[in-house]
């Protein structure tokens, strides 16, 4: 009798993922990719299910390069709609996205991230330039026409009128998209403005090994790469209040109880001054939309304008409320979005 | 013999010697050391506990605010007809300015004085009650033009205040709150309009996004959880003793039967993100079942808990002494009949201590998770199974990890509370394990 049960239900069960298998069609839509986007994406998410007949999108993180790589598998309702990202997509990218078949890409910039520079709120406060960095975190340093260790130990070693405290740097691990700007608008931006590119040049390297060079960041324990997520990184400081962390602006925006932030360059990080340019550490946040999959995924094109609709996107929606700095060419995106616009023209 | 006796040194039991007194000092050690290790991690577990119970007892707890809406007809149903389809065109970004202001002209009713702007006053609700608002009047039409009292969330920071995690001083530096805020909470909770009660809302309700963590919950994951743990049990429950019988009662010892065992044995100790790398590439880009959904992330816990279960099953298999076997098989039963009439249901509560803690360990797992899609932010309830299955949904312990990662404070709370309802969930299958081996064990 026993046997005869089992064996009724194992049969059961793989009767209902066969049929199931078959049957399934999906309705909801799928995104995946970027972590820093990932709040965003939620926000409009939640709105979306909340506000039409549609499901809710189901959300997922990972990283930008996760998301894009997933974005590329192919086309079918296996694979995701939407690709977050917080940087634009490589040519790499691209090139396996085409040879899997996904060919339509539309892409859309819905915004800009501010990356700010944050330390425990009971320590002193800091007015940072890009080559107050470089020359903390280079690995090392053209002194006298020769590479030297960077021998800098503390701020004021670095530069006179910064407080007399130790450098210990928690900065974004290479997986994260935000570390790409961090190399090239901060620690690339300080070689130059300090002369270091110069002189490295001077000694007889060719540009790009300089720029090498430059970008090469000390492993001597004085910066600390975070894998994780900012969370991490406030954790980080928490437990070492000489720290001084790079976040996104949005996370500031949810911590300035427990966070001061550095200015850079004499200007503070706020939404008016990343919008206007000021100040110089940002980059644009992207979503990609499979346009294949417009049409036969319910809700996917109905999301993307809702994502950057006025309403949402724009200076006074939920996502300007948590920290998104607002795309001055909203209506172009927008109109990009309405006119299913892909990548390389119509 | 007499001689070995008289040649000894006369001494009592009473005096011990050096090597008596070494061994003994020995034995005391080791207890010491068995004492120190014991209370280590007794230690350990308790500050495990508090620190998991004083940061999420809270998250059960939550602040509401009661207030007179009135539901007004211009803003809410412009045209009048009071059609559900028409009304959906006023999105949730419409019923917040009707919600603030029956909130502005409550607080004013009562006398309280403030000098907050409006948009201050909106801020201290949650960006849930708007659509909390919405679905109501949705729901039913005919409430436009009248006014209904609402029990509506407060802001995370707000609720923060009342739970002691936003303090005057915090809120001076906090770009979220303003202290004038919190008075103004002060005192319509002194009138009773804000009080902070229970909140079944934290069991049941889906994730909230970053901007709302007041309004999140744990209902998606519970039943994501839920439906990954039906999918494992009524399939590794089955697979894995028919497995275990075959091996233990019919299969030929043999070299095949031995690197059977042998790999059975190994799978226990695989990583488990091995088994979610393995469901990706199968169930989903193979056979084509959707991401996200339950029944793929059960079907990977299955793979996962197989091995713990015909472990399992195979020892009390063999805990059953063999003369039952003989003495059915001496009367003239099958083989087949002494297993299953005798031999089975002697084992079955090894077999069921076995499957609750093979599920425990399952309830417990992300990493598999991760890579099919599972750690998302999800929240649409899956339907009822068996199509339940197939919708997205989230897991409890990808819940904690998900919250641990926002970047709002308020979400530190809700993990640990999220903590606190998986542990409880343990306990409760574990008590069941043990129960059940009590119960129902033999001794020969």
């Amino acid at each position: 009798m026993s046997l005869a049960k089992l064996s009724v239900s194992a049969l059961a069960v793989a009767a209902v993922s066969a049929t199931g298998a078959v049957a399934q069609s999906r309705d909801n839509v799928q995104i995946a990719g970027s972590s820093t986007v990932l709040p965003y994406a939620s926000i409009v998410a939640e709105a979306f299910g909340e506000n039409f007949d549609f499901p809710t999108p189901v959300v997922e993180s990972g990283g930008s390069s996760t998301g894009l790589r997933r974005f590329c598998e192919g086309v079918g309702e296996n694979t995701i709609d939407i690709a977050n990202s917080s940087r634009s997509i490589r040519e790499s990218e691209l090139e396996t996205c085409a040879a899997n078949g996904v060919t339509d890409i539309i892409e859309v910039r819905f915004g800009y991230d501010g990356i700010v520079f944050a330390s425990d709120i009971n320590g002193p406060s800091f007015a940072f330039t890009p080559s107050d960095w470089y020359l903390a975190l280079a690995a090392n340093l053209p002194v006298d026409g020769a590479m030297v260790a960077n021998p800098n130990t503390s701020w004021d070693q670095v530069r006179a009128d910064l407080p007399a405290q130790g450098i210990a740097a928690y900065i974004p691990g290479t997986r994260h998209g935000t570390r790409e700007v961090f190399d090239l608008n901060v620690i690339l931006q300080g070689c130059e403005d300090s002369g270091a590119l110069a002189a490295m040049t001077a000694m007889g390297m060719d540009e790009d090994a300089a720029e090498e060079a430059c970008m090469e960041i000390r492993a001597d324990g004085v910066s600390v790469d975070i894998d994780g997520d900012y969370t991490e990184t406030l954790a980080r400081i928490a437990a070492n209040p000489e720290g001084i962390g790079v976040f996104g602006l949005a996370f500031y925006q949810n911590n300035t109880d427990r966070l001061q932030v550095a200015t850079m360059s004499g200007i503070e990080p706020t939404v008016e001054t990343i919008a206007s340019g000021d100040y110089p550490v940002s980059r644009p946040l992207f979503f990609y939309i499979k346009a294949a999959h417009i049409g036969v995924i319910p809700g996917l094109k109905e999301y993307a304008e809702f994502f950057v609709s006025d309403d949402i996107a724009g200076p006074f929606g939920p996502l300007a409320a948590y920290g998104l700095v607002s795309d001055p060419e909203l209506a172009e995106v927008q109109a990009t979005v309405a006119n299913e616009v892909t990548m390389g023209g119509m | 013999m007499t001689d070995a006796t008289a040649n000894a040194p006369a001494r009592s039991l009473f005096t011990e010697d050096a090597r008596t007194k070494k061994r003994n000092r020995a034995e005391a050690r080791f207890r010491a050391y068995g004492l120190a290790a014991v209370i280590v991690g007794l230690l350990a577990l308790v500050m495990l506990l508090v620190s998991i119970l004083s940061n999420g007892m809270s998250a059960f707890r939550q602040t509401f605010l009661t207030i007179p809406v009135e539901l007004t007809e211009a803003r809410l149903d412009p045209q009048g007809n009071r059609d559900p389809a028409e009304m959906a065109a006023v999105t949730t970004f419409g019923y917040l300015p009707v919600l603030a202001q029956s909130y502005i002209d409550h607080v004013e009713s009562l006398g309280i004085e403030h000098d907050l702007s409006p948009q201050a006053m909106a801020a201290m609700i949650s960006g849930e009650a708007p659509a909390q608002l919405r679905s109501l009047v949705l729901e039913d039409p005919s409430l436009v033009g009248q006014t209904v009292t609402l029990r509506v969330l407060v802001s995370g920071r707000i609720d923060g205040f009342f739970k002691g995690r936003v303090t005057m001083a915090s809120a001076e530096r906090d770009a979220n709150v303003t202290p004038e805020q919190l008075q103004l909470a002060q005192a319509l909770a002194e009138v009773g309009v804000i009080e902070t009660r229970f909140n079944w809302s934290f069991v049941t309700a889906p994730d909230a996004s970053g901007q709302r963590p007041e309004a999140a919950g744990l209902g998606v994951a519970i039943l994501g959880s839920f439906y990954m743990m039906l999918v494992v049990l009524v399939l590794s429950l089955p697979i894995g003793v028919a497995a275990s019988i075959y091996l233990e009662e019919f299969a030929p010892k043999n070299r095949l039967t031995d690197l059977i065992e042998v790999n059975i044995s190994n799978l226990a100790a695989v990583p488990s993100i091995v088994f979610g790398i393995l469901g990706l590439a199968i169930f989903i880009n193979f056979a084509g079942l959707p991401q996200s959904a339950p029944i793929v992330g059960g079907l990977v816990l299955t793979l996962m808990t197989l091995p713990t279960i015909i472990i399992a099953t195979r020892a009390s298999l063999r805990a059953v002494p063999p003369s039952i076997r003989e003495a059915a098989l001496g009367v003239g039963a099958s083989k087949m009949q002494a297993v299953f009439h005798h031999v089975l249901p002697l084992a079955a509560p090894g077999i069921l201590t076995g499957t609750i803690i093979g599920l425990a360990q399952a309830l417990g797992e992300t990493a598999p998770l991760l890579l099919i899609g599972m750690v998302a932010f999800v929240r649409d309830y899956p339907a009822a199974p068996p199509e339940g299955l197939f919708d997205p949904a989230s897991a409890l312990p990808v819940q904690v990890y998900q919250w641990t990662q926002r970047s709002d404070p308020a979400f530190v709370e809700r993990a640990s509370g999220a903590i606190i309802v998986l542990l409880v969930f343990l306990i409760v299958m574990n008590a069941i394990a043990v129960l059940l081996r009590r119960r129902f064990e033999r001794r020969w």
